[in-house]
Protein backbone atom coordinates (compact mmCIF):
# COMPACT_ATOMS: atom_id res chain seq x y z
CA UNK A 1 0.00 0.00 0.00
CA UNK A 2 1.16 3.39 -0.69
CA UNK A 3 -0.14 5.07 2.10
CA UNK A 4 2.11 6.56 4.48
CA UNK A 5 2.09 5.00 7.92
CA UNK A 6 1.82 7.66 11.11
CA UNK A 7 5.73 7.41 11.62
CA UNK A 8 5.99 9.95 8.61
CA UNK A 9 4.29 12.44 11.05
CA UNK A 10 6.40 11.95 14.03
CA UNK A 11 9.44 14.00 13.43
CA UNK A 12 7.72 17.49 12.57
CA UNK A 13 5.27 16.42 15.71
CA UNK A 14 8.18 15.69 17.91
CA UNK A 15 9.63 18.40 17.04
CA UNK A 16 6.97 21.10 17.60
CA UNK A 17 6.08 19.32 20.99
CA UNK A 18 9.50 19.78 22.22
CA UNK A 19 9.88 23.64 21.22
CA UNK A 20 6.33 24.66 21.37
CA UNK A 21 4.19 22.61 23.95
CA UNK A 22 6.81 22.16 26.34
CA UNK A 23 7.52 26.09 26.33
CA UNK A 24 3.45 26.28 27.12
CA UNK A 25 3.58 23.58 29.70
CA UNK A 26 6.86 25.06 31.67
CA UNK A 27 5.22 28.76 31.52
CA UNK A 28 2.40 27.32 33.22
CA UNK A 29 4.94 25.77 36.23
CA UNK A 30 7.08 29.41 36.28
CA UNK A 31 3.85 31.39 36.60
CA UNK A 32 3.89 29.65 40.05
CA UNK A 33 7.20 30.46 40.63
CA UNK A 34 9.35 33.67 41.66
CA UNK A 35 12.77 33.47 39.04
CA UNK A 36 14.94 35.88 38.38
CA UNK A 37 16.32 33.74 34.84
CA UNK A 38 19.87 33.64 36.14
CA UNK A 39 20.41 29.92 35.24
CA UNK A 40 22.20 29.20 38.51
CA UNK A 41 19.26 30.12 40.46
CA UNK A 42 16.12 28.06 40.47
CA UNK A 43 12.68 28.86 40.49
CA UNK A 44 10.79 29.53 43.74
CA UNK A 45 7.37 27.93 44.36
CA UNK A 46 4.78 31.07 45.32
CA UNK A 47 1.69 29.08 44.42
CA UNK A 48 -1.04 31.62 43.50
CA UNK A 49 1.10 34.91 44.19
CA UNK A 50 1.28 36.06 40.49
CA UNK A 51 -1.87 35.38 39.84
CA UNK A 52 -3.38 37.45 42.44
CA UNK A 53 -1.05 40.47 41.58
CA UNK A 54 -2.51 40.51 37.72
CA UNK A 55 -6.11 41.05 39.28
CA UNK A 56 -4.70 44.38 41.40
CA UNK A 57 -1.90 45.86 39.02
CA UNK A 58 -3.72 48.85 37.17
CA UNK A 59 -0.79 49.02 34.73
CA UNK A 60 -1.29 45.29 33.44
CA UNK A 61 -5.33 46.03 33.01
CA UNK A 62 -4.33 49.53 31.42
CA UNK A 63 -1.95 47.33 28.65
CA UNK A 64 -5.07 44.76 28.67
CA UNK A 65 -7.04 48.37 27.18
CA UNK A 66 -4.35 49.29 25.08
CA UNK A 67 -3.96 46.10 23.15
CA UNK A 68 -7.44 46.05 22.58
CA UNK A 69 -7.75 50.03 21.58
CA UNK A 70 -4.61 49.38 18.79
CA UNK A 71 -6.94 45.79 17.20
CA UNK A 72 -9.59 48.35 17.01
CA UNK A 73 -7.70 51.22 15.44
CA UNK A 74 -5.61 48.80 13.24
CA UNK A 75 -9.20 47.38 12.11
CA UNK A 76 -11.05 50.65 11.90
CA UNK A 77 -8.29 52.19 9.72
CA UNK A 78 -7.11 49.04 7.56
CA UNK A 79 -9.91 47.75 6.73
CA UNK A 80 -11.48 50.62 4.86
CA UNK A 81 -7.91 52.09 3.16
CA UNK A 82 -7.14 48.55 2.10
CA UNK A 83 -10.52 47.70 0.66
CA UNK A 84 -10.84 50.94 -1.19
CA UNK A 85 -7.18 50.63 -2.07
CA UNK A 86 -7.35 47.30 -2.94
CA UNK A 87 -10.80 46.97 -5.27
CA UNK A 88 -9.14 50.55 -6.90
CA UNK A 89 -6.11 48.45 -7.55
CA UNK A 90 -7.53 45.59 -9.44
CA UNK A 91 -8.99 47.66 -12.14
CA UNK A 92 -7.66 46.79 -15.22
CA UNK A 93 -5.79 50.13 -16.10
CA UNK A 94 -1.95 49.28 -16.43
CA UNK A 95 -1.31 52.70 -14.71
CA UNK A 96 -3.08 51.23 -11.62
CA UNK A 97 -0.61 47.95 -11.80
CA UNK A 98 1.92 50.60 -11.62
CA UNK A 99 1.08 52.18 -9.01
CA UNK A 100 0.51 48.71 -7.35
CA UNK A 101 4.00 48.21 -7.38
CA UNK A 102 4.57 51.26 -5.58
CA UNK A 103 2.00 50.46 -2.44
CA UNK A 104 4.24 47.58 -2.16
CA UNK A 105 7.14 49.17 -0.98
CA UNK A 106 6.64 49.03 2.91
CA UNK A 107 6.29 44.99 2.68
CA UNK A 108 9.88 45.56 2.00
CA UNK A 109 10.59 46.66 5.15
CA UNK A 110 10.97 44.08 8.13
CA UNK A 111 8.59 46.07 11.59
CA UNK A 112 12.04 47.09 13.03
CA UNK A 113 13.21 48.98 10.19
CA UNK A 114 9.46 50.38 10.19
CA UNK A 115 9.74 51.54 13.45
CA UNK A 116 13.37 52.92 12.88
CA UNK A 117 12.62 54.85 10.02
CA UNK A 118 9.29 56.13 12.02
CA UNK A 119 10.80 56.67 14.25
CA UNK A 120 13.34 59.60 12.86
CA UNK A 121 10.41 60.99 10.89
CA UNK A 122 8.48 62.16 13.62
CA UNK A 123 11.43 63.00 15.97
CA UNK A 124 10.42 66.87 17.21
CA UNK A 125 14.08 68.35 16.53
CA UNK A 126 15.47 66.39 13.17
CA UNK A 127 12.50 65.15 11.78
CA UNK A 128 9.30 66.35 9.81
CA UNK A 129 7.80 68.28 12.65
CA UNK A 130 10.84 71.02 12.13
CA UNK A 131 11.04 70.31 9.00
CA UNK A 132 7.25 71.37 8.60
CA UNK A 133 7.46 73.85 11.33
CA UNK A 134 7.46 77.02 8.59
CA UNK A 135 4.38 75.86 6.83
CA UNK A 136 2.02 74.84 9.75
CA UNK A 137 4.08 77.36 13.15
CA UNK A 138 6.54 75.77 15.37
CA UNK A 139 3.94 74.92 18.54
CA UNK A 140 1.39 72.26 16.92
CA UNK A 141 -0.16 69.14 17.56
CA UNK A 142 2.52 67.55 15.53
CA UNK A 143 5.37 68.66 17.12
CA UNK A 144 5.48 66.09 19.93
CA UNK A 145 3.36 63.66 18.83
CA UNK A 146 5.11 60.78 21.30
CA UNK A 147 4.71 63.10 23.93
CA UNK A 148 0.84 63.24 24.52
CA UNK A 149 -0.51 59.59 25.38
CA UNK A 150 -3.38 59.66 22.65
CA UNK A 151 -1.67 61.09 19.95
CA UNK A 152 1.72 58.27 20.73
CA UNK A 153 -1.36 55.57 20.62
CA UNK A 154 -2.88 57.31 17.52
CA UNK A 155 0.52 57.63 15.63
CA UNK A 156 1.46 53.90 16.44
CA UNK A 157 -1.64 52.64 14.99
CA UNK A 158 -0.93 55.16 11.87
CA UNK A 159 2.29 53.33 11.64
CA UNK A 160 1.19 50.25 11.86
CA UNK A 161 -1.58 50.89 8.79
CA UNK A 162 1.39 52.29 6.82
CA UNK A 163 3.55 49.31 7.29
CA UNK A 164 0.67 46.12 7.18
CA UNK A 165 -1.61 47.59 4.86
CA UNK A 166 -0.11 46.90 1.57
CA UNK A 167 -0.46 43.39 2.59
CA UNK A 168 -4.02 43.50 2.84
CA UNK A 169 -4.66 45.57 -0.62
CA UNK A 170 -3.28 43.00 -2.13
CA UNK A 171 -5.14 40.18 -0.67
CA UNK A 172 -8.48 42.59 -1.45
CA UNK A 173 -6.99 43.26 -4.60
CA UNK A 174 -6.87 39.55 -5.61
CA UNK A 175 -10.26 38.98 -4.32
CA UNK A 176 -11.51 41.74 -6.26
CA UNK A 177 -10.05 40.42 -9.24
CA UNK A 178 -11.35 37.13 -8.76
CA UNK A 179 -15.02 38.56 -8.94
CA UNK A 180 -16.51 37.53 -12.54
CA UNK A 181 -16.80 40.29 -14.73
CA UNK A 182 -20.06 39.51 -16.38
CA UNK A 183 -22.16 40.34 -12.65
CA UNK A 184 -20.68 43.88 -13.33
CA UNK A 185 -21.76 44.08 -16.71
CA UNK A 186 -25.50 42.81 -15.51
CA UNK A 187 -25.91 45.26 -13.64
CA UNK A 188 -24.72 47.69 -15.41
CA UNK A 189 -27.73 46.49 -17.77
CA UNK A 190 -29.53 46.57 -14.90
CA UNK A 191 -28.82 50.58 -14.54
CA UNK A 192 -26.96 50.15 -11.26
CA UNK A 193 -24.58 52.89 -10.74
CA UNK A 194 -20.74 52.56 -9.33
CA UNK A 195 -21.72 52.77 -5.91
CA UNK A 196 -24.43 50.17 -5.96
CA UNK A 197 -22.30 48.01 -7.69
CA UNK A 198 -19.88 48.17 -5.02
CA UNK A 199 -22.63 47.33 -2.02
CA UNK A 200 -23.80 44.83 -3.89
CA UNK A 201 -21.26 42.88 -5.65
CA UNK A 202 -18.27 43.52 -4.76
CA UNK A 203 -18.30 43.83 -0.88
CA UNK A 204 -20.69 40.81 -0.50
CA UNK A 205 -18.82 38.89 -3.10
CA UNK A 206 -15.11 39.88 -0.66
CA UNK A 207 -16.67 38.43 2.30
CA UNK A 208 -14.00 35.23 2.51
CA UNK A 209 -10.84 37.82 2.10
CA UNK A 210 -12.77 40.13 4.37
CA UNK A 211 -12.81 37.36 7.35
CA UNK A 212 -8.87 36.12 6.22
CA UNK A 213 -7.86 39.92 6.14
CA UNK A 214 -9.07 41.21 9.12
CA UNK A 215 -7.75 38.24 11.28
CA UNK A 216 -4.41 38.62 9.77
CA UNK A 217 -4.58 42.08 11.24
CA UNK A 218 -6.35 41.45 14.62
CA UNK A 219 -3.13 38.26 15.00
CA UNK A 220 -0.58 40.74 14.19
CA UNK A 221 -1.94 44.00 16.14
CA UNK A 222 -2.46 41.47 19.02
CA UNK A 223 1.49 40.67 19.10
CA UNK A 224 3.13 43.92 17.75
CA UNK A 225 6.04 43.72 20.13
CA UNK A 226 9.11 46.26 18.38
CA UNK A 227 7.18 48.49 16.93
CA UNK A 228 6.26 50.00 20.43
CA UNK A 229 9.99 49.09 21.77
CA UNK A 230 11.60 50.94 19.16
CA UNK A 231 9.04 53.91 18.71
CA UNK A 232 8.06 54.60 22.14
CA UNK A 233 9.01 52.51 25.03
CA UNK A 234 5.72 52.03 25.57
CA UNK A 235 5.40 55.54 27.27
CA UNK A 236 4.52 58.21 27.48
CA UNK A 237 4.10 56.73 31.06
CA UNK A 238 2.24 53.51 29.21
CA UNK A 239 0.21 54.85 27.23
CA UNK A 240 1.23 52.82 24.31
CA UNK A 241 2.28 49.71 26.30
CA UNK A 242 0.10 46.66 24.96
CA UNK A 243 0.33 42.43 26.63
CA UNK A 244 3.43 41.84 24.76
CA UNK A 245 5.41 44.95 25.46
CA UNK A 246 3.93 44.79 28.98
CA UNK A 247 5.44 41.47 29.60
CA UNK A 248 8.54 42.24 27.89
CA UNK A 249 9.12 45.71 30.31
CA UNK A 250 7.73 43.96 33.49
CA UNK A 251 9.14 40.27 32.80
CA UNK A 252 11.91 40.04 31.58
CA UNK A 253 13.61 43.25 31.48
CA UNK A 254 13.10 43.35 35.58
CA UNK A 255 14.07 39.97 35.36
CA UNK A 256 10.78 38.47 37.37
CA UNK A 257 10.21 35.85 35.02
CA UNK A 258 7.29 33.96 37.05
CA UNK A 259 5.00 36.94 36.79
CA UNK A 260 6.16 37.41 32.94
CA UNK A 261 4.67 33.61 32.66
CA UNK A 262 1.57 34.32 34.17
CA UNK A 263 1.46 37.49 31.54
CA UNK A 264 2.57 34.59 28.81
CA UNK A 265 0.07 32.41 29.87
CA UNK A 266 -3.02 34.50 29.22
CA UNK A 267 -1.22 35.88 26.27
CA UNK A 268 -1.54 32.25 24.85
CA UNK A 269 -5.19 31.49 26.29
CA UNK A 270 -6.46 34.54 24.35
CA UNK A 271 -4.24 33.75 21.09
CA UNK A 272 -5.40 30.20 21.27
CA UNK A 273 -9.14 31.39 21.35
CA UNK A 274 -8.36 33.68 18.28
CA UNK A 275 -6.83 30.55 16.64
CA UNK A 276 -10.09 28.56 17.39
CA UNK A 277 -12.02 31.68 15.95
CA UNK A 278 -10.19 31.39 12.87
CA UNK A 279 -10.05 28.02 12.10
CA UNK A 280 -13.88 28.02 12.72
CA UNK A 281 -14.44 30.71 10.36
CA UNK A 282 -12.19 30.00 7.38
CA UNK A 283 -13.04 26.05 7.49
CA UNK A 284 -9.25 25.23 8.47
CA UNK A 285 -9.99 22.74 9.90
CA UNK A 286 -12.06 20.65 7.17
CA UNK A 287 -8.41 20.29 6.00
CA UNK A 288 -9.01 22.61 2.57
CA UNK A 289 -6.43 24.43 1.44
CA UNK A 290 -5.68 28.31 2.52
CA UNK A 291 -6.49 29.28 -0.97
CA UNK A 292 -10.29 28.78 0.15
CA UNK A 293 -10.12 31.31 2.71
CA UNK A 294 -9.38 33.69 -0.17
CA UNK B 1 -15.38 47.07 -19.51
CA UNK B 2 -15.21 49.44 -16.41
CA UNK B 3 -12.86 51.78 -17.73
CA UNK B 4 -14.38 55.50 -17.25
CA UNK B 5 -12.45 57.43 -14.94
CA UNK B 6 -13.35 57.16 -11.38
CA UNK B 7 -12.21 60.44 -10.40
CA UNK B 8 -12.56 60.33 -6.50
CA UNK B 9 -11.26 56.51 -6.02
CA UNK B 10 -8.23 58.16 -8.15
CA UNK B 11 -7.40 61.09 -5.76
CA UNK B 12 -8.01 58.71 -2.88
CA UNK B 13 -5.34 56.29 -4.04
CA UNK B 14 -2.94 59.21 -4.87
CA UNK B 15 -3.49 60.60 -1.19
CA UNK B 16 -2.43 57.14 -0.25
CA UNK B 17 0.25 56.80 -2.56
CA UNK B 18 1.53 59.86 -0.99
CA UNK B 19 1.75 58.78 2.40
CA UNK B 20 3.35 55.70 0.99
CA UNK B 21 5.94 57.33 -0.79
CA UNK B 22 7.28 60.60 1.30
CA UNK B 23 8.85 58.51 4.21
CA UNK B 24 10.63 55.96 1.33
CA UNK B 25 11.81 59.20 -0.18
CA UNK B 26 13.20 60.78 2.65
CA UNK B 27 14.59 57.31 3.88
CA UNK B 28 16.13 57.30 -0.35
CA UNK B 29 17.52 60.73 -0.19
CA UNK B 30 19.06 61.03 3.25
CA UNK B 31 20.60 57.31 2.78
CA UNK B 32 22.79 59.17 0.40
CA UNK B 33 24.25 62.57 1.86
CA UNK B 34 26.23 63.66 4.10
CA UNK B 35 25.42 63.84 7.37
CA UNK B 36 26.60 68.09 6.95
CA UNK B 37 23.84 68.08 4.13
CA UNK B 38 21.37 66.21 6.11
CA UNK B 39 21.57 68.59 9.04
CA UNK B 40 21.36 71.72 7.00
CA UNK B 41 18.26 70.40 4.61
CA UNK B 42 16.41 68.36 7.10
CA UNK B 43 14.11 65.32 5.85
CA UNK B 44 12.96 67.32 2.89
CA UNK B 45 14.10 68.89 -0.18
CA UNK B 46 15.61 67.55 -3.08
CA UNK B 47 18.51 65.47 -3.69
CA UNK B 48 21.95 67.75 -3.98
CA UNK B 49 24.81 65.43 -3.40
CA UNK B 50 25.38 61.37 -3.65
CA UNK B 51 27.41 59.54 -1.24
CA UNK B 52 28.33 56.01 -0.41
CA UNK B 53 29.89 56.80 3.34
CA UNK B 54 26.66 56.18 5.24
CA UNK B 55 26.80 52.64 3.71
CA UNK B 56 30.43 52.25 4.32
CA UNK B 57 29.70 54.04 7.87
CA UNK B 58 27.00 51.19 8.73
CA UNK B 59 28.97 48.69 7.56
CA UNK B 60 31.92 49.34 10.33
CA UNK B 61 29.10 49.65 12.99
CA UNK B 62 28.72 45.39 11.67
CA UNK B 63 26.17 45.90 9.44
CA UNK B 64 27.53 43.24 7.07
CA UNK B 65 27.64 40.98 10.43
CA UNK B 66 24.85 41.25 11.20
CA UNK B 67 23.08 40.45 7.46
CA UNK B 68 24.95 37.19 7.30
CA UNK B 69 23.89 36.09 10.68
CA UNK B 70 19.70 37.08 9.70
CA UNK B 71 20.53 35.18 6.54
CA UNK B 72 21.75 32.62 8.92
CA UNK B 73 18.94 32.24 11.00
CA UNK B 74 16.70 31.74 7.76
CA UNK B 75 18.20 29.40 6.32
CA UNK B 76 18.96 27.28 9.13
CA UNK B 77 15.04 27.89 10.30
CA UNK B 78 13.94 27.07 6.79
CA UNK B 79 16.41 24.20 6.59
CA UNK B 80 14.55 22.92 9.91
CA UNK B 81 11.07 23.58 8.48
CA UNK B 82 11.68 21.49 5.10
CA UNK B 83 12.73 18.45 6.56
CA UNK B 84 9.87 18.40 9.07
CA UNK B 85 6.84 19.69 7.39
CA UNK B 86 6.49 17.82 3.91
CA UNK B 87 6.36 14.43 5.51
CA UNK B 88 4.03 15.53 7.84
CA UNK B 89 1.65 17.31 5.21
CA UNK B 90 2.30 13.95 3.11
CA UNK B 91 1.10 12.18 6.12
CA UNK B 92 -1.86 14.34 6.67
CA UNK B 93 -3.35 14.14 3.54
CA UNK B 94 -2.81 10.53 2.73
CA UNK B 95 -2.92 8.32 6.00
CA UNK B 96 -5.37 6.52 6.69
CA UNK B 97 -4.05 6.96 10.27
CA UNK B 98 -6.65 8.82 12.88
CA UNK B 99 -4.21 10.04 15.06
CA UNK B 100 -1.82 12.18 12.32
CA UNK B 101 -5.37 14.08 11.80
CA UNK B 102 -5.93 14.85 15.47
CA UNK B 103 -2.79 15.64 15.30
CA UNK B 104 -2.72 18.14 12.75
CA UNK B 105 -5.84 19.72 14.30
CA UNK B 106 -4.36 20.19 18.11
CA UNK B 107 -1.51 22.10 16.24
CA UNK B 108 -4.23 24.42 14.08
CA UNK B 109 -4.26 25.76 17.80
CA UNK B 110 -0.67 27.12 17.31
CA UNK B 111 -1.37 28.92 13.90
CA UNK B 112 -2.13 32.53 16.18
CA UNK B 113 0.32 31.43 18.92
CA UNK B 114 3.42 33.54 17.73
CA UNK B 115 7.27 32.64 19.39
CA UNK B 116 7.00 35.68 21.08
CA UNK B 117 4.23 35.29 23.51
CA UNK B 118 6.20 32.42 25.19
CA UNK B 119 9.78 33.70 24.75
CA UNK B 120 10.20 33.61 28.79
CA UNK B 121 9.99 29.61 28.71
CA UNK B 122 11.85 29.43 25.30
CA UNK B 123 14.52 31.49 26.44
CA UNK B 124 14.64 29.16 29.60
CA UNK B 125 14.37 25.51 27.40
CA UNK B 126 16.97 26.88 24.88
CA UNK B 127 19.58 27.89 27.96
CA UNK B 128 18.90 24.79 29.58
CA UNK B 129 19.78 22.67 26.16
CA UNK B 130 22.92 25.17 25.90
CA UNK B 131 21.87 26.84 22.85
CA UNK B 132 21.94 30.30 24.74
CA UNK B 133 23.43 33.07 22.54
CA UNK B 134 23.59 31.25 19.87
CA UNK B 135 22.13 31.84 15.82
CA UNK B 136 20.56 27.73 15.49
CA UNK B 137 19.28 28.24 18.99
CA UNK B 138 17.05 31.42 17.25
CA UNK B 139 16.05 29.01 14.58
CA UNK B 140 15.07 26.26 16.37
CA UNK B 141 12.31 27.97 18.22
CA UNK B 142 11.79 30.45 15.08
CA UNK B 143 11.25 26.54 13.23
CA UNK B 144 8.84 25.25 15.21
CA UNK B 145 6.43 27.81 15.61
CA UNK B 146 6.39 28.31 11.59
CA UNK B 147 5.49 24.70 11.50
CA UNK B 148 1.31 24.84 12.12
CA UNK B 149 1.02 27.75 8.91
CA UNK B 150 3.26 25.50 7.01
CA UNK B 151 1.42 22.25 7.39
CA UNK B 152 -1.67 24.33 6.52
CA UNK B 153 -0.17 25.96 3.05
CA UNK B 154 1.45 22.41 2.30
CA UNK B 155 -1.43 20.04 2.95
CA UNK B 156 -3.04 22.51 0.80
CA UNK B 157 -0.67 22.17 -2.44
CA UNK B 158 -1.00 18.57 -1.56
CA UNK B 159 -4.64 18.08 -1.67
CA UNK B 160 -4.49 19.45 -5.57
CA UNK B 161 -2.92 16.21 -6.53
CA UNK B 162 -5.32 14.06 -7.98
CA UNK B 163 -5.99 10.17 -6.19
CA UNK B 164 -5.45 8.41 -9.91
CA UNK B 165 -1.67 9.97 -9.99
CA UNK B 166 -1.55 8.27 -6.36
CA UNK B 167 -3.14 4.95 -7.81
CA UNK B 168 -0.79 4.51 -10.79
CA UNK B 169 2.00 4.88 -8.19
CA UNK B 170 0.22 1.88 -6.24
CA UNK B 171 0.08 -0.37 -9.69
CA UNK B 172 3.77 0.65 -10.22
CA UNK B 173 4.40 -1.21 -6.65
CA UNK B 174 5.80 2.05 -5.39
CA UNK B 175 5.98 2.39 -1.33
CA UNK B 176 5.62 5.91 0.39
CA UNK B 177 9.31 6.64 0.05
CA UNK B 178 9.12 6.65 -3.69
CA UNK B 179 5.63 8.27 -3.74
CA UNK B 180 6.89 11.18 -1.89
CA UNK B 181 9.79 11.75 -3.60
CA UNK B 182 8.76 10.94 -7.36
CA UNK B 183 5.14 12.20 -7.48
CA UNK B 184 4.65 14.13 -4.21
CA UNK B 185 7.35 16.42 -3.81
CA UNK B 186 7.57 17.55 -7.00
CA UNK B 187 3.86 18.39 -7.68
CA UNK B 188 3.76 20.37 -4.74
CA UNK B 189 6.55 23.02 -5.42
CA UNK B 190 4.65 26.00 -5.56
CA UNK B 191 3.51 25.28 -1.75
CA UNK B 192 6.96 24.55 -0.55
CA UNK B 193 8.37 27.54 -2.33
CA UNK B 194 5.53 29.29 0.21
CA UNK B 195 6.71 27.66 2.66
CA UNK B 196 10.65 28.91 2.14
CA UNK B 197 9.31 32.23 1.77
CA UNK B 198 6.71 32.62 4.98
CA UNK B 199 9.49 30.64 7.69
CA UNK B 200 12.33 32.74 5.77
CA UNK B 201 10.30 36.30 6.73
CA UNK B 202 9.32 35.26 9.90
CA UNK B 203 13.21 34.42 11.04
CA UNK B 204 13.79 37.55 9.41
CA UNK B 205 11.22 39.89 10.88
CA UNK B 206 11.85 38.48 14.13
CA UNK B 207 13.24 40.78 17.05
CA UNK B 208 12.06 39.25 20.65
CA UNK B 209 13.11 35.97 20.21
CA UNK B 210 16.81 37.27 19.07
CA UNK B 211 16.47 40.15 21.51
CA UNK B 212 16.26 37.46 24.60
CA UNK B 213 18.06 34.56 23.26
CA UNK B 214 21.04 36.25 22.39
CA UNK B 215 23.59 38.70 24.33
CA UNK B 216 26.65 38.74 22.05
CA UNK B 217 27.52 41.51 18.99
CA UNK B 218 28.74 38.08 16.89
CA UNK B 219 25.41 36.76 16.96
CA UNK B 220 23.18 39.66 16.58
CA UNK B 221 20.95 39.91 13.65
CA UNK B 222 19.80 42.79 11.68
CA UNK B 223 17.17 43.32 12.83
CA UNK B 224 18.27 44.14 16.80
CA UNK B 225 21.37 45.62 14.75
CA UNK B 226 18.84 48.44 13.56
CA UNK B 227 17.52 48.99 17.17
CA UNK B 228 20.93 48.67 18.64
CA UNK B 229 21.93 51.55 16.07
CA UNK B 230 18.32 53.52 16.84
CA UNK B 231 19.37 53.80 20.53
CA UNK B 232 23.10 54.67 20.24
CA UNK B 233 22.78 56.80 16.96
CA UNK B 234 19.55 58.33 16.39
CA UNK B 235 21.28 61.64 15.66
CA UNK B 236 22.67 60.07 12.94
CA UNK B 237 19.67 60.12 10.49
CA UNK B 238 21.72 59.31 6.82
CA UNK B 239 23.97 56.47 8.56
CA UNK B 240 20.93 54.86 10.16
CA UNK B 241 18.60 54.87 6.98
CA UNK B 242 21.26 53.13 4.95
CA UNK B 243 21.51 50.52 7.68
CA UNK B 244 17.52 50.25 6.67
CA UNK B 245 18.04 50.33 3.37
CA UNK B 246 20.50 47.26 3.28
CA UNK B 247 18.28 45.39 5.71
CA UNK B 248 15.50 45.75 2.65
CA UNK B 249 18.23 44.50 -0.03
CA UNK B 250 17.57 40.69 0.31
CA UNK B 251 13.82 41.31 0.53
CA UNK B 252 14.02 43.57 -2.62
CA UNK B 253 16.09 40.66 -4.03
CA UNK B 254 13.16 38.06 -3.60
CA UNK B 255 10.50 40.57 -4.32
CA UNK B 256 12.29 40.76 -7.87
CA UNK B 257 13.13 36.65 -8.24
CA UNK B 258 10.38 35.18 -6.79
CA UNK B 259 7.32 37.87 -6.61
CA UNK B 260 4.04 35.50 -6.29
CA UNK B 261 6.27 33.42 -3.80
CA UNK B 262 6.89 36.26 -2.03
CA UNK B 263 3.37 37.75 -1.89
CA UNK B 264 2.19 34.39 -0.93
CA UNK B 265 4.53 34.04 1.50
CA UNK B 266 3.89 37.69 3.06
CA UNK B 267 0.26 36.04 3.35
CA UNK B 268 0.79 32.72 4.47
CA UNK B 269 -1.81 31.47 1.82
CA UNK B 270 -2.05 29.43 -1.27
CA UNK B 271 0.38 26.83 -2.48
CA UNK B 272 -1.04 25.62 -5.97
Amino acid sequence: MSRPSAVWALPAVAFFAFFALLPLAVAVGLSFTKYNGIRLTTPQFVGLDNWTRMLDDAPLHRAVGVTVVLIVLAVATQVPVSLLIGVWAAGPQRMRAAVTALYFIPLLMSTAAVAVLWASLVDPNFGLPAALAPLIGPDTFFSDLLGEPAAALGLVAFIYLWGASPLHTLLYQGGARAIPETLYQAAELDGAGRVSQFFHITLPLLKHTMITSTILMVVGTFTTFDLILILTHGGPSGATSNLPYFMYDRGIAALDFGYGSAIAVVLVVIAGLVSWAMVRASGYDKMEGTQEGI
Amino acid sequence: MRTRANWPAGVLAGAWLLIILVPVYVMLRAAFESRETYADKGPLGLPTEFTLDNFRYAFEQGFGRFLANSVTVAVLTVAVVLILVPPLAFAIVRSDSRTVRQAFKVMLFGLAIPAQVVVIPVMYLIQYIGLYDTLIGIALPTAAFAIPMSTLILTGAMREIRGELYEAMAMDGSGPVRTFFRLVLPLSRGGIATVIVFTALNAWNNYLLPLVLTRSEDVRVATLGLGVFQQQYSLNIPGLMSAILMTVLPMLLIYLFARRALIRGLMGVGGK
